[in-house]
């Protein structure tokens, strides 16, 4: 059943319809690959084998009784293991929540559930999402599928490679400054962090609560555009989701549209720092928009450069707060100490040996700048530096309908390269940074391969708030164009994975 | 309990150096049906972490979500106490690692509050008034309750384990701060204690708390620094946590004036501190150092949008509000014609509400204060439960005060009466019939009881032939035990004297 999972989760959902394949075949077809290939992957965390082969049969049951069904029904997903299921394990990526089980569902995992979507089980991250390569999680790193000797990209490099390697047709992710966009482009799939409050954060487990959002992950537009208009709306345990609607989205991903659009090519989002190959993809695509009858302007977001920065201080510091609730007393890890054991000093020993550096260098970053005589300086301008780049985006968007750049300045790096120079991984999201600083919705989509390594190039399209169908719409024609070039999915130029089991 | 005792001077001698510096924060438990950031019940006593969802337990992946009638108890509080209410307000998070605090921060609220820049008058026994200014009112949740075990103190230095209660966790406060308070002097410790129990008769009087300090739903810290006399400048405070009885609130403050008046006679300063208040040994002892670098990380809570209130919605809140218990007061004193001193009582008895009701069913202010600050209140104290709970209502005291009037029974006679109501025999008259309690106002058996008083007491007789009329109670003690209470003592002491040919 290789051409199964080959196949777009749109074009499953139809076989699933037309009953030319049952849900048990194409679960049973995802859950075998993944039996076939993770062992060289380490995409899943936790394989749900029986609960999805339970929900499947039961969509197809569902179907065979005539009953009404979602149109995805049947159509198995897999979960970034930051959001909680219950039923499975939820790790986060860490020590300090091995083995433990969440009581409740994230809200967005009700809504799979509601469509009846199988969860094929939970995949790797960075350890509470801190990271750029997933080599931050406690559980081994995953590799790239294009190169197993590269990261996936991270946060959500489990995400990324499961639907790279066709281990999954879906999957969710969570972007705090490019957890979903930098792995969907080093991996070469799609991925689209939405306006902020779009996607209910009620269930995912939270590195910086102003920043974080769930989103899709997918091998094509259209099949973003299917998964967010199951998870998106809002939801009364989430203050922060918005109250509109979602929105038209696989509509605009069908229709698809730029001709007279104007897209914005933000000005300080290229040249140095970004990789040759990189910069060639990309203004090829601009090409491809401008002949399809887009027009291409440039913008200029000056305080972009202050982004990174900013996004340094804003998130740990909300990191370092968030993160305190792992302290041994209710769930998770708990280590006593030898000697007396004051709750301090179990507390103390607990956190230490429950996380990893990068999350304690976060933690400790986060409490300086909140700390007082510090907040005004590091917090403080932080949030004015937020405010910056928020007007940045505004007066971009008088220019331009939607704004274009590349998603990550390189491609996939090699594993090891820059885990002992944060700093380096740091600016691998400075693309990807400035829309979670301002709320925006963001996009990444396959842009070819880079000519000097052969590896996936993102391009990166942005939306005023509240507007991701435009990144739907502009994203759709784009894809088509370029696949139109390669003569079809350039997923399906990535190589065989071998040595899996 | 600690050995250590401090040194305290002379409260009398404290005053005549210093002036005290009072401040208070006082803890107002909501009572809403759920919790301040949860859907899980607000409520007492029930089994332990039993009231908990998700996000009482602070488990992985949860938010909060704002309870809407909180926020209008706080503003209701905030109006209370005439404060301004925000615009815009933010909730922050108070950031430390504590076991009883889920998320080892407290949802709370920091730069702004919902309501700020208030004042009330609090009334002292004897009628003086100071006005206390109010800085501001702010919404947080309390934390769960510790129970240190194994330990002499019950505290968690020593104890061998602890148990937490998350029940508690949760539970929307409101945290009512006074601005410093000047110039109370030697009335300090009476106005601690009236500013507490003004805060609660508010919020009781608002509906919005249960307002049981026994139960914790109203909790006071209270700040207390002294100056010497005639200095400007503040001296150091103290901070005497969860003084949780208006009682335990003046002889705290009163201890901890006569407590840095010997620290500072001594020539030491005092530390900056909390202090935990001791209800056996009416002490205090030393608890953490508190400075005012305390570093919390305050910063606005992400997972929260800010609290927009309106002139619209604040004028509807305005427009509920009851009257203020203070004014109530004067205005049934007026109304009632007692003097301050009965009204008073009435007050301190608790039995004001009833009184109301009483005379509302039909009766004088006169008569509704003899039975409630009578016979009821006698009772009330013999069975320790409050006037309001013997379960005598307005109606019954209505019956009884008609059948007085009418004469069919004496005072005396009432009380059996109510006995008999009280132990469900029935209404007053069916009581007065199935015991045979009416009066005797024939004068022919009276008569003959009175010649029998007199004939058994004769020195009497002849001492009230001699003039000594008062000498008559005597006679009348014994007609009236001869007629087992039942005959007017009046009329019984008009025929003795009229049997004996003296003038009363």
């Amino acid at each position: 059943m290789t051409d199964l999972i080959h196949l777009s989760a749109d074009a499953l959902a139809q076989k699933l319809a037309a009953k030319e394949v049952s849900a048990v075949e194409a679960t049973q077809a995802y859950l075998d690959r993944i039996d076939a290939v993770d062992g060289a992957i380490n995409a899943f965390l936790h394989v749900n084998t029986d609960e999805a082969l339970l929900v499947a049969a039961g969509v197809d049951k569902a179907r065979t009784d005539g009953d009404t069904l979602h149109p995805l029904a049947g159509v198995p997903i897999a979960v970034k293991d930051l959001i909680v299921t219950k039923g499975q394990p939820t790790t986060a990526g860490s020590k300090i929540l091995e083995g433990w089980q969440s009581p409740y569902d994230a809200t967005v995992v009700r809504k799979l559930r509601a469509a009846r979507m199988p969860i094929l089980g939970k995949t790797n991250l960075d350890e509470f999402a801190m990271g750029s390569s997933t080599e931050h999680s406690a559980f081994g790193p995953t590799r790239n599928p294009w190169d197993l000797d590269r990261i996936p990209g991270g946060s959500g490099g489990g995400s990324a490679a499961a639907v790279a390697a066709f281990e999954a047709p879906l999957a969710l992710g969570t972007d705090t400054g490019g957890s979903i966009r930098q792995p969907g482009a080093v991996t070469g799939t799609v991925g689209v962090k939405p306006t902020y409050g779009g996607v209910s954060r009620y269930g995912a487990i939270a590195m910086a609560s102003s920043l974080d959002q769930i989103g899709p992950v997918s091998r094509t537009v259209l099949d973003s555009a299917l998964l967010h208009e199951v998870i998106g709306g809002h939801d009364p345990h989430d203050s922060t989701s918005l109250t509109d609607p979602v929105g038209a989205l696989v509509e605009a991903a069908r229709l698809g549209q730029v001709d007279g659009m104007r897209i914005g090519v933000i000005k300080e989002l290229q040249g140095e720092g970004y990789q040759a190959g990189v910069l060639t993809r990309f203004h090829e695509s601009l090409e491809l928009l401008r002949s399809a009858g887009a027009e291409i302007v440039e913008v200029s977001c000056p305080n972009f450069r202050y982004a990174l920065g900013a996004y340094y201080l804003i998130m740990p510091s909300e990191a370092s707060s968030n993160l305190a609730k792992y302290d041994g007393v209710r769930f998770g890890l708990r280590v006593v100490p030898e000697g007396m054991p004051t709750i301090e000093r179990v507390m103390g020993a607990t956190r230490a040996a429950g996380f990893g550096d990068e999350v304690k260098r976060r933690i400790i970053l986060g409490t300086y700048a909140l700390s007082a005589g510090y907040y005004d300086a590091y917090y403080g301008s932080a949030q004015k530096v937020r405010t910056l780049i928020q007007r940045d985006f505004a007066a971009a968007f008088e220019q331009a309908d939607v704004l274009i750049s590349p998603t990550a300045p390189t491609t996939a790096f090699k594993l090891g390269e820059k885990l002992n120079d944060p700093l380096a991984m740091y600016l691998n999201d400075v693309a990807t940074i400035p829309a979670n600083l301002a709320g925006v919705p963001g996009l990444s989509l396959p842009g070819g391969l880079a000519d000097e390594d052969g590896l996936p190039v993102g391009i990166q399209l942005l939306a005023p708030a509240r507007k991701d169908a435009r990144l739907y719409r502009v994203g759709a024609v784009l894809e088509s164009l370029l696949e139109a070039t390669w003569g079809g999915p350039m997923l399906a130029q990535a190589p065989e994975i071998t040595g899996g089991k | 309990m600690t050995a250590v005792t401090d040194e305290v001077l002379s409260f009398d001698e404290a005053m005549e150096k210093y002036d005290p510096v009072l401040g208070f924060e006082v803890h107002v438990e909501l009572n809403t049906r759920t919790k301040m950031f949860s859907s899980a019940p607000n409520a007492f006593g029930d089994v332990p972490n039993t009231n908990v969802t998700p996000v009482d337990l602070g488990l992985p992946g949860v938010l909060p979500v704002v309870n809407g009638v909180a926020v209008e108890s706080a503003i209701k509080i905030g109006l209370a106490l005439n404060c301004r209410i925000a615009e815009k307000c933010y909730f922050a998070r108070k950031n430390y690692f504590y076991p009883d605090t889920p998320k080892n921060f407290q949802t709370s609220q920091f730069e702004d509050p919902i309501a700020y820049d208030g004042s009330i008058d609090i009334e002292l026994a004897d009628g003086t008034v100071f006005t206390v200014e109010i800085e501001r009112a702010h919404m947080e949740e309390d934390a769960g309750k510790l129970t240190h075990m194994g330990g002499a103190t019950g505290r968690i230095q020593g104890a061998e384990f602890s148990l937490v209660d998350y029940n508690r966790a949760g539970v929307p406060l409101i945290e009512i701060v006074t601005k410093p308070i000047v110039g109370a002097g030697s009335r300090a410790p009476e106005l601690a204690k009236a500013y507490v129990a003004a805060i609660r008769e508010i919020v009781k009087n608002l509906g919005v708390s249960d307002a049981r300090m026994e139960r914790g739903n109203v909790r006071c810290d209270a700040n207390v620094s002294l100056k010497p006399k005639g200095q400007e400048k503040f001296g150091t405070r103290t901070e005497t946590k969860n003084v949780n009885s208006l009682r335990a609130v003046e002889h705290a403050v009163r201890y901890e004036i006569q407590r840095h008046a010997a620290v500072l006679d001594s020539g030491t300063p005092i530390q900056q501190e909390t202090r935990h208040w001791h209800e056996d040994t009416r002490s205090t002892t030393s608890g953490r150092p508190k400075s005012d670098a305390d570093d919390y990380r305050y910063f606005p809570e992400p997972d929260l949008v800010p609290v927009v209130t309106n002139d619209a919605w604040i004028e509807k809140l305005r427009a509920e509000l009851p009257e203020p218990p203070a004014e109530r007061r004067k205005r049934l004193q007026a109304d009632w014609g007692y003097s301050d001193a009965e009204f008073r009582d009435v007050v301190n008895a608790g039995v004001m509400s009833s009184i109301e009701d009483t005379i509302a069913a039909g009766v004088s202010a006169a008569v509704a204060r003899k039975w409630w600050m009578g016979e009821i209140s006698r009772r009330a104290k013999l069975a320790d439960v409050e006037p309001a709970e013997l379960g005598v209502t307005p109606e019954l005291i209505v019956e009884l005060n008609a059948l007085i009037e009418t004469g069919k029974i004496n005072d005396k006679l009432s009380r059996d009466v109510l006995d008999g109501v009280l132990a469900g025999e029935g209404t007053p008259a069916e009581v007065v019939e199935k015991r045979g309690l009416a009066v005797v106002s024939d004068d022919g058996p009276l008569l003959e009881a009175i010649d029998g008083a007199l004939a058994a007491q004769p020195d009497v007789a002849d001492k009230i032939r001699g003039g000594k009329v008062q000498a008559v109670g005597a006679i009348v003690g014994g007609v009236m035990k001869a007629t087992r209470g039942q005959a007017d003592a009046g009329r019984v002491r008009e025929l003795i004297l009229q049997r004996l040919g003296v003038e009363g």
